[in-house]
């Protein structure tokens, strides 16, 4: 068979567009105050992507500070486990500050000192994007103040005390849902008072244009690790990739450098909280519909007039309304499967991996696990699946303990 | 003519400034919004804008935001603030009305069933404070079609080029959001407001209202000598907010404010 332009599929690297669009999703939905920072951090950020030197500072940063590259790890005990597919771990958990938030705050810090400001805000839901901004915050000497949720600061009360160690003001939201949502709507309400100082390090693909576009880059760099890693520890690339689905940082990651070899298989897995069909998850992709909220158009959770409803999920990380745009515009051209774990799966491969691997997978990650324990043995012993372990489990200890009923 | 072509042509006309109250439609219940509206108009509002609540408001302050919350609790959807203008309608032929909201209950509702259902209830424009003119292509052809329009924000921060451009996108008049930061939000520079009008005069032919930060009689009379028309917004909700228990009390607290601002506003 010839392959036509149309078989090979869209020039998936030409998206977004220039304002910010991939296919119907996506642009620049905020208020007019905004406008001219996200067109001067446009600006700013098309000049230094294939500026050398700041490509040369970031991968130093990568290499020196945060550790990369990150293994990818055979499990082979699991794989025999599970009888089926050769399952790779893709070892995010082990950068500095413990998940792949950072790469991401290293390259959006990059920015924010090129640009001259010198407060720096972040929105958090696990605390780990919070961590990672108020990390790098203290290493160039910049103002921090993270927003998170009050509901959050309690379920993540380890990183709010790690993140006040590091220097940062963390600021409890207590509006709506009270949780990451609500977080990104305060840290924009900051952004348009003190627009002309501070930089808005917002922690994964979604909000306004160019955020979904510069997040994905600089996370780019674990699947492009991860598919000459492939190719060298396996002889061949993966037949799928499986990340989770929050906000959308960690999975387009991984995704992005795969998405021209059309035989490699994604799964991107969204929170199923209680179950899809108890309505209490967060899922957007498999139950929401489109609709715009935090500057783009994307797949939401909303009920019929349009309003915001509440997430659910055991893994605060996970808790969002909504997705990157990118992947609701993957969803749609059918590159990407996008399927669920719930609050039950994610904790039985939490600790699942921890025993067999010694690995104690974060709560967000355990849903990637989870769906990857069901696919690995519908597969065959040849097949390589990765599977992006996003972060680690420590900062979910006293969640879990307080599941098993025990209180420290 | 346009009620709100007609409004500022009238004022220009009496040498008068727009006195333009914001509340949010709803609250704290849907009965209460309609009197207030009347409330409004008789102790001098020249252009009504009533805030569809959402869940998110992102560009609002804590006071609008409460106020959302309450309308929301009170069952408050786009539709119902519809029905509002429609019951608003019937006693009141002349005054514009404007939505002012976030873009999400719009884009399920579907643009081309919101701009005819404007149209039925005798709304005369819209605000959609997150749908900037560059996203706003596809869909401002079904509102100018109609007759209903498009109103948009020009900030602190926008530039010449970007006024210009919002300019030619918009009709009825202009908003001038005087302060950067959110609604309710301290207190505004009049020099500062005063020099931005002149830019945006510059550029656009438009009539220009100013709000954020307008709070009293005195706030009120020093921005509108210098613009088309004043927006007060947080002093006003502020009385739903106090009076949630005794909703009977709004309407007259929210007039006498505005009674206040009108006579400060029209004083030699
Ligand atoms: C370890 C980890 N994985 C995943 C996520 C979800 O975010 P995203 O979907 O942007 O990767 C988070 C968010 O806090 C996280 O901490």
């Amino acid at each position: 068979m010839t392959q036509s332009s149309e078989s090979s599929g869209p020039d998936y690297k030409a998206f977004p567009d220039q304002n910010g669009h991939f296919g119907r999703f996506g642009g620049r939905f905020v208020s007019e105050t905004l406008m001219a920072a996200l067109d001067e951090l446009d600006v700013m950020y098309r000049r230094l992507k294939d500026d050398p030197q700041f490509q040369a500072d970031f991968d130093y940063d990568l290499a020196h500070y945060v550790g990369r590259p990150s293994p990818l790890y055979l499990a082979e005990r699991w794989t025999k486990q599970l009888g089926g597919a050769r399952i790779w771990l893709k070892r995010e958990d082990l950068n500095h500050t413990g998940a792949h938030k950072v790469n991401n705050t290293i390259g959006q810090a990059l920015l924010a000192k090129h640009m001259g400001k010198k407060r720096v805000i972040a929105e958090t839901g696990a605390g780990q994007h919070g961590v990672a901004s108020a990390t790098v915050a203290a290493r160039l000497g910049l103002e921090c103040h993270v927003f998170m949720g009050e509901e959050d600061i309690r379920r993540q009360r380890l990183n709010v005390y790690r993140m006040k160690l590091l220097g940062a003001n963390v600021v409890p939201v207590t509006s709506g849902s009270r949780t990451l949502k609500d977080a990104m709507n305060e840290a924009m309400r900051d952004w348009v008072t003190n627009v002309d100082d501070t930089f808005y390090i917002i922690g994964t693909v979604a909000g306004p244009h160019p955020y979904p576009m510069l997040v994905r880059d600089f996370q780019s760099v674990i699947g492009r690790e991860a598919r000459e890693q492939s190719l060298k520890q396996a002889g061949k690339l993966p037949d799928a990739l499986v990340a989770c689905v929050g906000g959308g940082s960690n999975a387009i990651g991984l995704f992005h450098p795969f998405l021209e070899d059309r035989d490699v298989a994604m799964y991107g897995v969204e929170a199923a909280g209680d179950g899809i069909d108890t309505g209490r998850h967060a899922a957007p992709l498999s139950a929401g519909r489109p609709g715009v909220l935090h500057g783009n158009r994307t797949y939401l959770m909303e009920d019929d007039n349009g309003q915001i409803i509440e997430t659910h999920s055991v893994s605060a990380g996970l808790d969002y309304p909504g997705v990157g745009p990118e992947h609701s515009w993957l969803k749609d051209i059918g590159r990407v499967n996008y399927v669920s774990a719930d609050d039950n799966e994610a904790l039985a491969a939490f600790r699942e991996l921890t025993c067999v691997e010694g690995i104690m997978p974060a709560l967000e990650s355990a849903h990637a696990l989870a769906y990857a324990r069901k696919l690995a043995p519908q597969m065959d012993a040849d097949q390589d699946i990765i599977i992006n372990l996003s972060g680690r489990g420590d900062k979910d200890i006293l969640t879990v303990a307080e599941i098993d009923g025990i209180h420290f | 003519m346009s009620r709100i072509e007609a409004c500022f042509a009238t004022l220009k006309e009496q040498q008068r400034k727009a006195l333009i109250p914001y509340i949010t439609a709803g609250d704290p219940s849907k009965t209460v919004t309609v009197p207030v509206m009347h409330a409004m108009v008789e102790a001098g509002a020249d252009v009504i804008e009533l805030g569809v609540p959402f869940s998110d408001p992102m560009a609002d302050g804590p006071v609008i935001q409460k106020a959302c919350e309450r309308a929301l609790a009170a069952g408050t959807g786009l539709r119902d603030v519809l029905a509002m203008v429609t019951e608003f309608r019937r006693d009141n032929d002349t005054t514009p009305v404007v939505l002012m909201g976030y873009l999400n209950p719009v884009e399920i509702m579907g643009y081309e069933r919101f701009a005819d259902a404007c149209v039925d209830a005798g709304v005369d424009g819209v605000l959609m404070v997150d749908l900037p003119p560059e996203e706003c292509d596809d869909v401002a052809p079904l509102f100018k079609s109609r007759g209903v329009d498009l109103i948009f924000l020009i900030a602190p921060t926008t530039t010449d080029a970007r006024i210009s451009r919002i300019a030619a996108a918009a009709s009825g008049y202009l908003y001038y959001v005087s302060l950067k930061g959110v609604t309710g939000s301290a207190s505004l520079n009049v020099e500062e407001v005063a020099r931005r009008v002149e830019t945006i005069r510059n550029l656009a032919q438009l009539p220009i209202g100013v709000g954020f930060g307008i709070k009293d009689a005195q706030s009120a009379r020093a921005v509108s000598q210098v613009s088309d028309g004043v927006v007060v917004g947080s002093a006003l909700v502020n009385q739903s907010a106090e009076n949630v228990d005794t909703p009977d009390r709004i309407a007259p607290a929210v007039a006498a404010i505005l009674a206040d601002m009108r006579a400060a506003m029209d004083k030699q």
